[in-house]
């Protein structure tokens, strides 16, 4: 390529750079057309090319989902003139929006790829609405067309109603062979706009992505919207005021390269010896801490905690190991909180805050599968705001903390739900709906059988079981997305479990008052089938406050004795004996009660107890 | 069959470590023969036994005396190197197996063939279990001159559908016969029971309790069934052809059974096992309750000398080949530790009515003793004299009980 001086970076012209992301649903091929890219602009060389490049976490590459966002930059001609791209990765799920509206902010374009065998996905139409607001460029592209079941024409017809094009202007490509990359990358730059932006002002660059680097610090990836950043400069954050050394500056491609700087368009990553990437958050504004910006970029928001659930250690003298094991994933995830927790039942662990239940999720898998953890959480809780009738306010994400007393009112986080499925599922996923408490806000058809539904929810529905219920009811078809959807006062109980008793805090819940019965009835009966048989009649109850509104018996062991020991049995007795000992130390006490650890896992696991444990019983 | 425990290898020639031999005169000295042969396999049984005549060169059952009679000498060779021979023998159980498959002049045979190596002490009890269908008048007579004081019968229910689940092929119709024959022998007799078994209702067992307890007994065994994996019952409850037996079921028909022997005279002095008097006890077993020492013979048995347990082979011919060779047929021991002594002693004598005294409990005991008072596990009349003893609720809770107790040991 002649006349790669002119697009090296710190000296790109403007004119000369793209900036796009590709949106996409999981598994519709996203990191497979980037695999392509790299190869076919040849920053990665055939023998260092490794399936899924830009997916860093074994979970990311396991998962087929991107987690965190990443940016390549990667040279390619188009009418002889070379030009400089970069692609920025977006992550794939409805946890993370609020890091891909900060991921498509960065750029001038996007990338709609769909699925050419399945049409697009509840997130991809959520994320594409993000994009058309933020007034992006929209190119729309049908993958994996090498497929026998793809239907591109049928998905191009659906895509050009959705974005208002012609059923043509949609790009054909196969990710896995190649076919139609090289196209999409010409019509990227013929398409997107260059980045716009004053050189002279003061520099400001936005942070669209952070993640900590066990030997380099923190490093952060910006683009530049105004004036210019160099090395050994002093940077500021807009946000906080902190300033930093700026040690190194660079580009990925996709390996990093230190460069003289970066200039109006770029995209690149900044490093300054920070630990935390709470000191570099994702939206925040870089600025010169010598010649600062007025004014912050527009748009960005902390991380604000969704869901919540206690993260117990199953041996309890894992407790610091977890602790230490937050504290390393915390440095690389400034939407994580935490604080310690003790639990009657579950003993010290932690009160966790995530986006939603995938973060929840790949937290919890990151802890087990790093650092060798073996946990228990509690079911997953949103934020409720109570009002009581003296008019004081209380904050609960942890039902055991619920206010006693006389409650004026309780609200709870409310969520805009988009589901998209085939229509033949609609009465299916309005009746799910309809039984967590939703209210149809209006429905769309994007093509003759595939139908965008619009329902206002409770978030606390959702973290419950609403997406495995969903996937089960459409055979796997429907998809999800929800956002923010302020606060609404419900008719909201806490239930408690009582084990003989005493409420077991573990499995206190806060739900609506029509649904208080059945999950009282629901743990109850789950209690009563893992919970051995004790010395004593140990009733277990469901109650409101003190009203008890369900109930089971375990009923009092009445044999515990091996009839037959002579000579030959008293060396396996007596082991046996001891294993039972073995057994009994790990059970935790409630009360007088002596649980089984499992007791507590699959009691706090969705699934039923399995059919062979209930026969031996 | 049950594995063996895990142990250590003893030596080849079963030499025993001088510790066993630490105050042996001041504890009783007891036999135990094991008869490994069957006629048939009975599906719930575990206990090591064979059906086949011929189990290979030098392990038929025409060599099993000589190669006890090995063993003997083997035994008093090991017992008088650790000072532990010079003993009376106190107690000797035929067990099995179906001893009662051998001719009754074998057995009297083996009988002599301890006493020319043992002294046996003036009222020694000698017990053998038997079949029903095994025994006749002059057989039952052979045995009480060779010196037979006790025949433990395996009785195991009077119902027929409940002895062809056990497959049981005896006629429980020749019970009450049986029994007569033994007494008029001037033996003792005994009857052993077994309850829980699947299909059996509670007027099946009530039923099994009365034929029983209408035969001049002196002593009843009555043992759950014990589903044990490995066991042809074991797979049909796996597979879901059987029921596995229900615990509550299982407590119903212990207190329907204590309730019927204390109704006939028999009071309980084990958790298992209920006689007329304090005479009629099985001492044997009551030796080994008491971690008295005694000797295990024939194939898989299982010894304890001064806090060592060792068994032998399991195979009747691995077990002969070794003791043809000159070695021991032991194949396996366990040199208890005190903590472990004194765990095994709690464990044992917790079963037994007058046993445990509590002041021999480790310090600490005293809250969970307290705790079992009032729980109604304990007799509060045995505690005021120092005595261990468990109510029947306690005795069906016997493990549990062990268990809190000898978390205070060591």
């Amino acid at each position: 390529m002649q006349g790669l001086q002119r697009i090296s970076p710190s000296a790109t012209s403007p004119e000369l750079i793209r900036n796009f992301c590709i949106i996409a649903h999981i598994d519709h091929g996203k990191s497979t057309l980037a695999d392509r890219m790299l190869q076919i602009t040849g920053v990665v060389q055939p023998r260092d090319m490794r399936a899924q490049y830009l997916d860093r976490m074994d979970i990311e590459r396991e998962r087929g989902i991107t987690i965190k966002s990443q940016a390549v930059r990667m040279p390619w001609e188009f009418d002889g003139t070379p030009y400089s791209l970069n692609m920025i990765d977006t992550p794939g799920h409805v946890d993370f929006s609020y890091e891909v509206s900060r991921s498509l902010a960065a750029c001038e374009g996007t990338l709609l790829l769909v699925d050419a065998a399945q049409g697009i996905e509840a997130q991809t139409l959520a994320n594409l609405y993000l994009a058309m607001e933020n007034d992006l460029t929209i190119i729309p592209v049908l993958n994996k067309i090498d497929l026998p079941a793809a239907q591109p024409d049928k998905y191009a017809e659906e895509l050009a109603n959705l974005i208002g094009c012609e059923p043509e202007d949609c790009l054909r490509v196969s990710g896995k062979t190649g076919e139609g990359v090289e196209e999409v990358l010409d019509r990227i730059i013929a398409d997107v706009p260059a980045p716009v932006g004053d050189a002279d002002a003061p520099a400001r660059a936005m942070i669209f992505d952070s993640v900590y680097d066990t030997y380099r610090g923190v490093v952060t990836y910006v683009r530049l919207i105004d004036g210019a950043l160099k090395p050994r400069e002093k940077i500021a954050m807009m946000s906080t005021g902190s300033s930093h050394e700026l040690l190194e500056i660079g580009v990925s491609s996709p390996e990093p390269h230190a460069s003289k700087g970066l200039g109006v368009g770029e995209v690149g990553y900044l490093i300054t010896g920070v630990k935390d990437v709470r000191q570099s958050k994702v939206g925040d504004t870089v600025t010169l801490a010598g010649r600062p910006a007025t004014e912050a970029l527009p748009g960005y928001q902390e991380p604000k905690p969704m869901v919540f659930s206690g993260l117990f250690p199953i041996d309890g003298s894992d407790y610091p190991v977890l602790r230490d094991a937050l504290d390393k994933l915390k440095l690389n995830d400034a939407a994580l909180v935490y604080e310690p927790e003790t639990s009657t039942a579950l003993g010290f662990g932690f009160r966790c805050g995530f986006l939603g239940l995938l973060h929840l999720e790949i937290v919890r898998e990151r802890l087990e599968r790093e650092f060798d953890l073996d946990l228990i959480s509690t079911a997953p809780s949103v934020i409720y705001e109570v009002t009581m009738e003296d008019r004081s306010e209380t904050t609960v994400t942890n039902p055991s903390e619920y206010p006693t007393g006389k409650i004026r009112e309780v609200r709870e986080p409310m969520v805009k739900a988009t589901i998209l499925t085939p229509s033949d599922y609609i009465g299916a996923v309005m009746e799910l709906c309809q039984t967590k408490r939703g209210k149809l806000q209006g429905m769309d058809y994007l093509s003759s059988d595939r139908v965008e539904i619009r329902y206002r929810l409770p978030l606390a529905e959702i973290v419950f079981d609403f997406f495995d219920q969903l996937k089960s009811r459409t055979k796997g078809y429907a998809s999800l997305d929800y956002s923010d959807d302020g606060q609404d006062a419900a008719d909201l109980v806490k239930v408690d479990i009582l084990l003989h008793g005493d409420t077991v805090d573990a499995f206190s819940a806060i739900v609506h008052r029509d649904n208080a019965y059945s999950y009282g009835v629901l743990m109850a009966g789950k209690l009563r089938k893992l919970i051995p048989r004790q010395q004593f009649e140990v009733p277990i109850q469901a109650a409101i406050g003190s009203r008890i509104i369900a109930r089971e018996t375990i009923r009092a062991i009445r044999k515990d004795v091996l009839s037959k020991c002579y000579g030959g049995d008293i060396s396996r007795k007596r082991k046996l004996l001891e294993k039972q000992k073995e057994g009994k130390k790990r059970m935790k006490m409630v009360g007088s009660v002596e649980v089984p650890q499992e007791a507590f896992i699959a009691a706090l696991s969705s699934d039923e107890p399995d059919a062979k444990k209930d026969a031996k019983k | 069959m049950p594995a063996q425990p895990a142990g250590e290898t003893p030596p080849l020639d079963g030499s025993l470590p001088r510790s066993a031999g630490a105050g042996a005169n001041r504890r009783g000295l007891s036999l135990y023969v094991h008869v490994p042969y069957c006629r048939v396999r009975c599906g719930y049984c575990d206990f090591n036994t064979y059906t086949a005549e011929d189990l290979g060169p030098g392990a038929s059952r025409a060599d099993y005396r000589a190669n006890l009679a090995r063993e003997f000498d083997l035994s008093t060779r090991t017992l008088a190197e650790v000072g532990a021979g010079d003993r009376e023998v106190a107690t000797i159980f035929f067990g099995g197996g179906t001893p009662t498959l051998l001719e009754a002049s074998v057995l009297a045979g083996v009988m002599d063939d301890i006493r020319a190596r043992y002294r046996l002490a003036p009222y020694v009890e000698v017990t053998t279990e038997a079949n029903p269908d095994t025994l006749t008048p002059a057989y039952i007579e052979t045995l009480a001159r060779a010196g037979f004081t006790r025949v433990s019968l395996g009785m195991q229910s009077a119902v027929p559908h409940v002895l062809a689940t056990l497959e049981r092929t005896h006629d429980p119709a020749k019970i009450p016969d049986v029994s007569r024959w033994i007494k008029e022998a001037g033996l003792e007799l005994s009857l052993d029971l077994i309850y829980g078994t699947p299909g059996e209702s509670i007027e099946d067992w009530r039923r099994s309790l009365d034929v029983a307890l209408g035969n001049e007994v002196d002593h009843i065994s009555a043992y759950s069934l014990i589903v044990e994996p490995g066991t042809k019952m074991g797979a049909m409850v796996r597979r879901g052809e059987l029921p596995m037996p229900d615990e509550d079921d299982l407590a119903d028909k212990y207190e329907i059974a204590d309730a019927a022997m204390t109704a006939a005279g028999l009071s309980w002095y084990e958790v298992s096992n209920w006689s007329t008097s304090a005479l009629t006890r099985c001492e044997h077993n009551m030796a080994y309750w008491r971690n008295a020492d005694w000797w295990g013979f024939g194939p898989g048995a299982h010894s304890h000398i001064g806090g060592v347990r060792f068994w032998n082979a399991k195979h009747p011919k691995a077990w002969s080949d070794r003791l043809l060779a000159g070695n021991s047929p032991a194949v396996g021991r366990e040199v208890l530790g005190e903590t472990t002594r004194e765990i095994e002693r709690i464990m044992l004598a917790a079963r037994i009515d007058s046993e445990l005294r509590l002041e021999t409990l480790a310090p600490g005991s005293e809250a969970a003793i307290r705790t079992f008072l009032k729980q109604g596990l304990l007799d509060p009349a045995a505690a005021d004299d120092g005595l261990f003893r468990p109510t029947l609720r306690g005795r069906l809770l016997a493990d549990h009980m062990v268990r809190v107790l000898t978390e205070y040991v060591g």
